[in-house]
């Protein structure tokens, strides 16, 4: 159940995780190597702008590519169709939504040293 | 002709989709088709088995069937290349519903064939002169690598995609919408675009490659329905309307 939209938001969504992924990687690898701890981590994120886009941006693509992703297998698994789909698809977007949202949120705001 | 040597053990589906499998004994020939076993069974054994063949040869794309599970075109299958410890199990057409024994209702799959944009609509009329193609030209080349194909519905038998999602248009529906799009002579080209896209089209393929896999005229489907996402997406930034 994948039409051209949907089938474009999964691609476009992918195109944005792929390099926020190895950035993310890239970062993990430079604190862990650098020895920071979680409390410096912390201190550096957040309060920016920059990491908050980074990680918010993630949240955003990662939210809609895994809800049409999981639409599929659901459709093609359970045979849900219509508007239960369609409550499924935005269910799933909308939770993978506020769960990335509240730990962008713990991440990145307020607390700048 | 040759001797009759020992005996098959044929199941063969009996009755609609709520039937089961009958089994036979067969007289096994060292030369011999599914599609002869399946004939022998009617002839000599059962005459109301019901069954679909017509040119023998591996032409008309009539005589489908599942054979051990897979799908294949049984008139061009010898039996010796699927017999397992001298039993052979012989259905009607997976995703397509039976209407009897190993005959299944061909309507779904080429209702989908037009769905897709399959239907030919002339360029120009035959008052008009004839347009040169070069055959070596892509779009030609893109165009003939699909026009081979009987319609025998193997490829759509083999979608794992079309068992989850009836919607999904399958394979050959799929590949002639390609064949149509690469034709200089089809006057309808952007529309098959549009054809493929909806909720049915082309975006469902998973790429799983069963269609190319058991197509007995070696055509390939998956690249031809990848060909079709691929200028899908094209269009879709270059009209955005």
């Amino acid at each position: 159940m994948m039409n051209l939209h949907l089938y474009m938001a999964q691609r476009i969504s992918a195109l944005v995780m792929a390099p926020l992924t190895l950035g993310h990687i890239a970062v993990m690898i430079y604190a862990v190597q650098g020895g920071l701890s979680a409390e410096e981590i912390l201190g550096r994120t957040q309060g920016s702008v920059f990491w908050f886009l980074f990680y918010g941006s993630f949240v955003v693509a990662v939210s809609v590519h895994a809800a049409i992703g999981l639409r599929v297998i659901v459709h093609e698994h359970t045979g849900l169709r219509g508007a239960g789909l369609a409550a499924f698809t935005w269910g799933t977007g909308g939770l993978l939504l506020l769960m990335g949202a509240r730990a962008v949120h713990a991440v990145t705001a307020g607390g700048a040293s | 002709m040759p001797e009759e040597a020992e005996k098959l053990e044929v199941s063969v589906w009996r009755g609609g989709a709520d039937g089961a499998y009958e089994t036979f004994q067969v007289p096994a020939y060292e030369n011999q088709t599914i599609l002869d076993v399946v004939s022998w069974i009617q002839q000599y054994a059962d005459p109301t088995l019901t069954y679909r063949f017509a040119c023998r040869v591996g032409m008309c794309g009539s005589c489908a069937m599942m054979v051990n599970g897979r799908p294949r075109w049984t008139c061009r299958t010898h039996i010796r290349t699927v017999v397992q410890d001298g039993a052979v199990q012989v259905g009607p057409l997976r995703n397509l519903p039976v209407i009897k024994d190993l005959a299944a209702d061909m309507d779904p799959f080429f209702d989908k064939w037009v769905a897709a944009g399959g239907v030919h609509s002339p360029s120009a009329t035959r008052h008009d002169p004839m347009e040169a193609i070069d055959p070596q030209e892509t779009d030609r080349a893109e165009a003939s690598a699909g026009i081979e194909c009987i319609n025998c519905s193997v490829c759509y038998a083999a979608c794992d995609t079309v068992a989850g999602n009836p919607d999904y248009l399958g394979p050959a529906a799929l590949q002639r919408a390609w064949t149509l799009y690469n034709d200089a002579k089809h006057d309808d080209r952007v529309n098959i675009l549009d054809a493929v896209s909806g909720n049915g089209g082309c975006h469902n393929c998973h790429s799983m490659g069963s269609c190319t896999v058991y197509c007995p005229n070696e055509l390939d489907p998956m690249s031809a329905i990848a060909g079709l996402k691929r200028e899908t997406t094209r269009n879709f930034f270059r009209k955005r309307r």
